[in-house]
């Protein structure tokens, strides 16, 4: 294999792991309004997410990084070229981890309304917006050759709200928010778990829909039809159906596995679709961004896959651990004073 | 302004408030964990609400180091895509290796901390806050490898038919003299900035009569680390000033406004120059200082502006390749002059705090509620001196900032995306600002030492921490 093929393994491998955890992240922040019927239960369902959610999100800089390192040149036509939806997902990612971060350290109702408020707003979008920039880029969107001898994007932002981009971030939306509600089922205990096992069949069988259809779209879309990506599409809906039926007799940590098995071989076919191309052009093969034309050297490729090889294995162990740590499931009975905020949590200060 | 004016402001407004919570996070996460070793080893519990108040902060702060760091990956893609195809085989390798080797390392072990009290055994969440600490610091030093390849670029070759740098020597882009120097003149910066943040939380809470027993033994801890620290930062500083006149001539000379070549060049405290600031009218000088600092021999010498923009248009075609001046001239002295402020107001109050007295006078109040900010003025002003006086260059004599922008985004979409930012981050700070106030009201509350692990087990537990 080529350092140019391993690098795109590993990207694939990066963003298979950003969204498998902050899928279900994202699906989480989206249902807090739905899974919560006060305070406690709020408090709860934030705090599975609480020691686990920023080292999730680290999977989407270091996804970027890898990016920017072994392809340049996809890394500046895709971020430039996708200017808005990237601004939106980021202004969405700032308010998300500061909201979390806050919501719960000051006890005034308003207060934690606006943030909650924020939480929803902030997951759903890149939520959304991921899956259309997914979509876009399998799809193929106007990359031409600019003066400079740089291939640019030149379609603007309203090409990338075609229907079948909208498709794929209904498809993310959907299975985030079902992978949220898994994971909710899993992680806590009583009524929020009741609630989030309803929520997986409703949105589940949404999820199944939007699937499938960009599925058999994708496949038919291709120049030809590659028998790996219909085997792979095949696998995604299998899993799938799995899941919810895990769910369905209520083993919750099997039902999650089968969720993160989705997710992993959804982006694995998009990936497959994609190989050996990382942009392809809607003008003409001429423009596509490839493995070989976008990437670095080789020599740098080899320092990264180097570092790569040692440091991966040692992030799993130490971020599976974290999950170990935290393997228990929470309940909104376990919240001290639900409503006081944390900073104002212990007995009395300490005036002298 | 063209777009190329609105993607500079943008990265300089979002790299400027990013760094305002970075160089916390840094002295803070060693200060914090410091208490915290102490609480461990004496059981004594100051330390233990010393930890945990100063980690409140500490976490308030971190949240929005965090957040805006992730534009600080997206921006140089979207605003500045051609400096990306340039740089990627080079720049980007550090950066991913940041996010790899420390991000992860910070996210995970700080979320295991903050939640880990009452589920790890004692000595192992102490190594929590320790590992933290320690990706921090190699966040830092990859970053700043990062930026010191910019101001000095090594081990690469251009490829012409490709138009971008090649890197053929990654050990030399990490090891460089400028990378250290750098890392060694940052990290005791960020060390004086948390200290500074302890000192001047601690003294307001000994001003309010709140927790003194504690108060007293941090603002100590603060004032003596930014003591220290200031010492590396200004040996540091001085071996970084003689880096910069060997590989960057022009922005010495600029930080001087020294305009012509010099033989045993003074320092000059102030100058005034003529309007197109070719050439000074009045200046206030320390002799032969600036030869010394710049070269180590008080006989030194020192190019001016004048020659070095007539040799670079020799070597690099006509054009201007002179910084702005008075924005070089004035940051650097406002760099150096906050942090002897800094000190100064530290070595006061700590002189007044021997034998067991409580620093007092007039002075204190304000000087202690300004404290935490005069680190973080200086750090700014620092960052805009080294990078302004590289213009016009992104990369020193590679690549120009001009030609480094987008070409497919517009002026408008720029302007659209810096004022959303701005106005976001003005929001965060406010909240922020309003948070930690709300922290120093409330002022450290009693601790039981609960971390027992043993006590955990029935899912009927209460959680000590939750969001």
């Amino acid at each position: 294999m080529t350092y140019q093929s391993t690098w795109f393994l590993l990207i694939a491998v990066l963003w298979i792991g950003y969204f498998i955890l902050e899928g279900f992240d994202f699906g989480v922040g989206i249902l807090l309004p739905f899974v919560s019927k006060n305070e406690a239960d709020r408090r709860a369902v934030l705090t599975t997410l609480g020691p686990v959610w920023d080292g999730n999100e680290v999977w989407l800089l270091v996804a970027g990084g890898a990016t920017f390192a072994a392809f340049p040149e996809w890394y500046a036509t895709l971020f430039s070229g996708f200017y808005l939806p990237l601004f939106l997902i980021l202004v969405s990612l700032i308010v998300r981890g500061v909201a979390f971060e806050y919501r719960s350290k000051y006890g005034k109702a308003q207060w934690r309304q606006r943030w909650d408020v924020a939480i929803f707003i902030s997951s759903l979008v890149p939520a959304l917006l991921w899956g259309v920039a997914f979509a876009n880029i399998v799809r193929g969107v106007p990359l031409e050759r600019a003066a400079s001898g740089s291939i640019e994007y030149t379609g603007g932002f309203f090409n990338l709200l075609n229907p079948y981009a909208l498709l794929g971030g209904v498809v993310t939306l959907t299975v985030f928010i079902t992978h949220g509600a898994v994971f909710l089922s899993l992680k806590t205990a009583g009524s929020i778990r009741d609630r989030a096992q309803v929520i997986v069949k409703l949105s589940g069988l949404v999820a199944a829909v939007a699937t499938v259809s960009f599925l058999l779209w994708t496949n038919l879309s291709l120049p030809e039809i590659k028998p790996v990506v219909l085997a792979l599409s095949v696998a995604v809906a299998l899993f799938w159906v799995t899941g919810m039926a895990m769910n369905f007799i209520r083993r919750e940590g099997w039902a999650f596995i089968f969720s993160a098995l989705t997710i992993l071989t959804f982006v694995t076919t998009l990936f497959t679709a994609l190989y050996p191309r990382v942009m392809p052009s809607s003008l003409g093969a001429q423009f596509d961004l490839t493995i070989t034309n976008a990437s670095s050297t080789d020599y740098t490729l080899k320092v990264m896959t180097f570092v790569a090889v040692v440091m991966t294995p040692i992030v799993l162990v130490y971020q599976g651990w974290t999950y170990w740590v935290f393997r228990k499931r929470v309940s909104a009975s376990q919240i001290v004073n639900p409503e006081r905020g944390v900073l104002d949590q212990v007995s009395h200060s300490l005036h002298q | 302004m063209n777009s190329l004016d609105l993607a500079r402001w943008q990265f300089a407004i979002t790299t400027v408030y990013h760094f305002l919570f970075v160089p916390i996070t840094i002295g803070m996460a060693f200060l914090v964990a410091g208490l915290h070793t102490a609480w461990y080893r004496t059981a004594k519990l100051k330390y233990l609400r010393a930890t945990k108040f100063f980690g409140k902060l500490f976490l308030i702060n971190f949240a929005i180091g965090v957040v805006t760091g992730i534009v600080q990956e997206f921006q140089f893609g979207m605003n500045w895509s051609s400096y990306s195809r340039f740089v990627g085989d080079i720049f980007g390798a550090p950066l991913a290796i940041e996010g790899l080797l420390a991000f992860f390392l910070e996210s995970t072990f700080l979320g295991l901390w903050i939640f880990g009290w009452d589920r790890l055994p004692k000595k192992l969440h102490l190594a929590t806050i320790w590992i933290a600490a320690t990706g921090t610091l190699l966040s830092a030093y990859f970053i700043l490898a990062a930026n010191a390849w910019m101001q000095h670029p090594v081990g690469y070759i251009y490829n012409e038919v490709k138009n971008r740098a090649e890197l053929v020597d990654f050990k030399a882009v990490l090891t460089q003299n400028t990378a250290v120097a750098t890392f060694f003149h940052t990290i005791p910066s960020a060390a004086f900035t948390g200290a500074a943040f302890m000192a001047g939380i601690s003294a307001w809470l000994i001003i309010k009569k709140k927790d003194i027993e504690m108060a007293r033994g941090t603002l100590k801890l603060g004032l003596i680390t930014m003591l220290v620290s200031i010492v590396f930062v200004s040996v540091s500083g001085d071996i970084t000033a003689r880096i910069m006149t060997e590989q960057q001539p022009m922005k010495m000379a600029a930080a001087e406004a020294l305009y012509d070549t010099t033989e045993s060049a003074p320092f000059s405290l102030l100058t005034i120059g003529t309007l197109d600031g070719s050439r000074s009218v009045f200046q206030i000088d320390i002799p032969s200082a600036l030869s010394f600092m710049s070269t180590g021999n008080f006989n030194g010498v020192v190019e001016g502006v004048n020659d070095l923009e007539a040799k670079y248009d020799q070597e690099f075609g006509p054009g201007d390749y002179t910084p702005n001046i008075p924005l070089a001239y004035w940051s650097f002295r406002l760099m150096i002059g906050f942090g002897f402020l800094g000190s100064l107001f530290a070595l006061l109050a700590l002189w007044q705090m021997r034998r067991g007295g409580t620093p007092h006078g007039r002075w204190f109040a304000p000087a202690m509620i300004s404290l935490p900010f005069i680190p973080l003025l200086a750090n700014s002003f620092g960052w805009i001196f080294t990078e302004t006086a590289r213009q016009p260059w992104a990369v020193f004599g590679l690549i120009k900032t001009e030609d480094g922008i987008s070409q497919v985004v517009s002026a408008g979409a720029v302007l659209f995306t810096m004022i959303v930012f701005t106005l976001l981050y003005g929001i965060l700070a406010f909240i922020e600002v309003g948070l930690i106030l709300r922290v120093i009201e409330i002022g450290p509350t009693e601790e039981l030492d609960y971390e027992d692990p043993e006590l955990g087990g029935s899912d009927q537990q209460k959680l000590v921490m939750s969001y």
